[in-house]
């Protein structure tokens, strides 16, 4: 078992929802996206999702998209990203870690390389927006190797066919896009997003996670009463950029949703 | 018939893609989970408009008489005599209708959008050629046409834009990354994403997610399919070669297609070798990149050792494109066409060389393919036939030119 499975473990255990903070590797201090993870985990998180810069982020709105900008003008990229995780683990043994980025990067390091490298480093998932399953294969048997969670969205657009071979071959948790958009956007539905993910529940062995359009402690709070995991990204990116002390603000940004998140849950009656 | 081993599998270059999008390792479907199925139901759509004799019949009719097709072949003799090789045939894309090949390909994506009963179009450019057939092709339907393109593109393309702006489009300057064609891709996919319900993405190139490369292939080969036709009635035979410029590739791929199988006759791509490879300050993904994943589709790319897409460089704004359809990609790979870098200076000889021995102003982009036509005609005998496509004028260019040689106008 893993280190996703074994927090989700826990989480359905003690009947909470899992918190996933998004931040993108290197932004706004390459020298602070360390101190910037602890800062989350003591704020509450269950996972940490970290974006590996790419320079055409083409499914990401204007708040990433300039995070990524900032990372990679300090030269940020997947070697350095995969050196923030070591480092991570060196004071973190336990908190999963998921990369979220593009496939160019990878295919120019190499998937035997990539898979190799980020197990060493401690990474747990990866979460690639460019490449639907249909297109992974190339990659699976090289992540499955190196225990290395390989992480599909389904999002609402996606047919019942596929929500079936997604969710069969899945691992880790599927990451549930709560609108048709990009990162950032304002457009959350929750009643048409809490019948969806109740549906995928029913479809799949793994946890379902919810992101896209998760802005503050109140929509994390209402996604929290039926989701397994809660994902928040641009709101938290945009205030570290705010900031001038990135680690305080990750702590002070997140504990709010926390707290609002477990208070929903204990309200809903603890059993989703 | 010419036919390649692939897989283990006998085919013909021409039946490709595949079911799912491949040419070979090349192409595919490498986009948001949100993308899949609106781009499932586009090649459901096509597959059904392909079958049905009244869209091939509409298509025809709007091509022959909006656009202005067939366009001729003309023998440039005295460029010939000049070059002193074999005769230098041009298969004039430069006289449709919007100045270029792209309305070939707006036409028939606009009919479809049509058929899926979509509302809002929206189009990326880069020199502003794609934009202005897609505000063309817009205005004629009565649908809404936003355009997004970089704001460096924006400020050295003017004229265009307020082409653009004339017809009834919205442009929309893209600030992110490089501020060019790539970006406005990006910004282009991402409006897609968000209104993909009453909107259609027009991609004027052969690039992008499965089935937009063989969409935009099938709507420009019809450059092909005359040239061939008209080689035939005219000269007898088939050309030697045939020339064209490659930036994404349509018009590239557009006039091959129809040759593909016709084993004698080569085939060459000019890409953008800008200030030459060396420098590094080029556009020639085939020539200097490697096989990564952008926009969609597994292809040539050029970018650097962390993966990151880098940017690119062109006298010609239509070419300064960091990747290239995946159908030449695979067409390189299996030997079938050579891609050779054209450099701004050579591509800027051979516009005015062109000028001033047939009165043709061609655009830049096809400047490229002039000049990498006559080096090919050089190398064959008074007899050989060298079909280049001249696929855009160069009014668009012309404030450029000037600049590059310190006029004000």
């Amino acid at each position: 078992m893993n280190r996703i499975d074994r927090r989700f473990a826990a989480l359905r255990a003690a009947s909470r929802t899992g918190l996933i903070p998004f931040v993108t590797a290197g932004d706004p201090d390459p020298d602070g996206t360390v101190a910037v993870m602890h800062a989350l985990v003591a704020a509450g998180a269950d996972l940490i999702e970290l974006g590996v810069p790419f320079s055409d982020p083409m499914a990401d709105g204007p708040v990433i998209q300039r995070a990524s900008e900032r990372a990679l003008a300090r030269g940020v990229g997947l070697r350095r990203v995969l050196a923030m995780v070591a480092k991570f683990r060196e004071r973190d043994a336990d908190t999963p870690v998921v990369l979220m980025g593009y496939l160019n990067p990878i295919e120019i390091m190499g998937r035997e390389r990539f898979a190799a490298d980020a197990q060493a480093a401690g990474v747990d998932g990866l979460l690639l927006v460019d490449l639907p399953p249909e297109e992974a294969e190339a990659l699976r048997e090289p992540l499955a190797r190196h225990g290395v969670a390989q992480i599909f969205l389904v999002s609402p657009t996606t047919v019942a066919s596929r929500v079936a071979r997604i969710a069969a071959a899945a691992h880790g948790f599927v990451y549930y896009v709560s609108f048709a958009g990009i990162t950032g956007a304002d457009r959350l539905a929750l009643d048409d997003v809490a019948a969806r993910v109740a549906a995928l529940k029913r479809a799949t062995s793994v946890p379902v996670a919810v992101g896209f359009g998760v802005r503050d402690a109140q929509s994390a709070g209402a996604l929290a009463v039926f989701a397994d995991a809660v994902v928040i990204g641009s709101a938290l990116v945009e205030a570290l950029a705010a900031s001038a002390d990135a680690p305080a603000a990750a702590g002070r940004f997140l504990a709010p949703v926390r707290a609002a998140m477990d208070a929903a849950r204990r309200g809903a009656g603890g059993a989703a | 018939m010419q036919t390649v081993e692939q897989d283990g599998q006998v085919a013909s270059f021409a039946a490709y893609p595949d079911d799912s999008g491949h040419f070979g390792s090349y192409g595919g479907t490498f986009v948001a989970e949100t993308l899949i199925e609106p781009l499932a139901a586009l090649a459901r759509e096509y597959a059904a408009a392909k079958a049905d004799p009244a869209f091939a019949a509409e298509l025809a009719r709007d091509l022959a008489d909006y656009v202005g097709r067939p366009s001729p072949i003309y023998h440039a003799e005295r460029l010939s005599a000049k070059v002193g090789g074999a005769q230098i045939l041009l298969k004039r894309e430069d006289l449709n209708h919007t100045g270029a090949h792209k309305i070939n390909n707006t036409i028939g994506q606009a009919m479809l959008a049509r058929r899926m009963g979509k509302t809002r179009i929206i189009a990326e450019t880069g020199a502003g050629q794609h934009g202005v057939a897609s505000a063309t092709v817009a205005a004629r339907l009565g649908l809404e046409c936003v355009v997004y393109m970089g704001a460096t593109d924006i400020e050295r393309q003017a004229i265009n834009v307020y082409r653009m702006k004339l017809l009834g489009a919205t442009v929309v300057p893209v600030t992110s990354g490089s501020k060019t064609l790539k970006d406005a891709l990006n910004e282009a996919m991402r409006d897609w994403v968000t209104n993909v319900r009453d909107t259609f993405y027009i991609i004027g190139t052969v690039a992008g997610p499965h089935p937009y490369p063989m969409l935009v292939r099938d709507f420009n080969a019809v450059v092909g399919r005359e040239a061939r036709a008209q080689m035939l009635a005219r000269h007898g035979r088939l050309p030697d070669a045939c020339v064209a410029c490659v930036g994404g590739g349509s018009n590239a791929i557009g006039m091959f297609h129809a040759f593909l199988d016709d084993a004698r006759v080569k085939l060459f791509g000019a890409e953008a070798a800008g200030h030459g490879i060396a420098s590094g300050m080029h556009a020639a993904s085939l020539a200097a990149g490697r096989p990564g994943v952008l926009h969609g589709n597994r292809t040539y790319v050029l970018c650097d050792d962390d993966g990151q897409i880098t940017e690119t460089h062109s006298v010609s704004a239509g070419l300064d494109y960091p990747g290239v359809g995946p159908e030449h990609a695979w067409l390189k790979d299996c030997g079938r066409a050579k891609y050779e870098g054209v450099t701004d200076d050579e591509a800027l000889a051979a516009f005015h060389l062109l000028a001033r021995t047939e009165g043709i102003l061609a655009a830049l982009e096809s400047s490229h393919a002039v000049a990498l036509g006559m080096k090919v005609a050089r190398e064959l005998p008074r007899d050989g036939l060298v079909l280049v496509n001249l696929s855009g004028r160069g009014d668009k260019d012309v404030h450029t030119i000037a600049k590059r040689d310190g006029i004000t106008l």
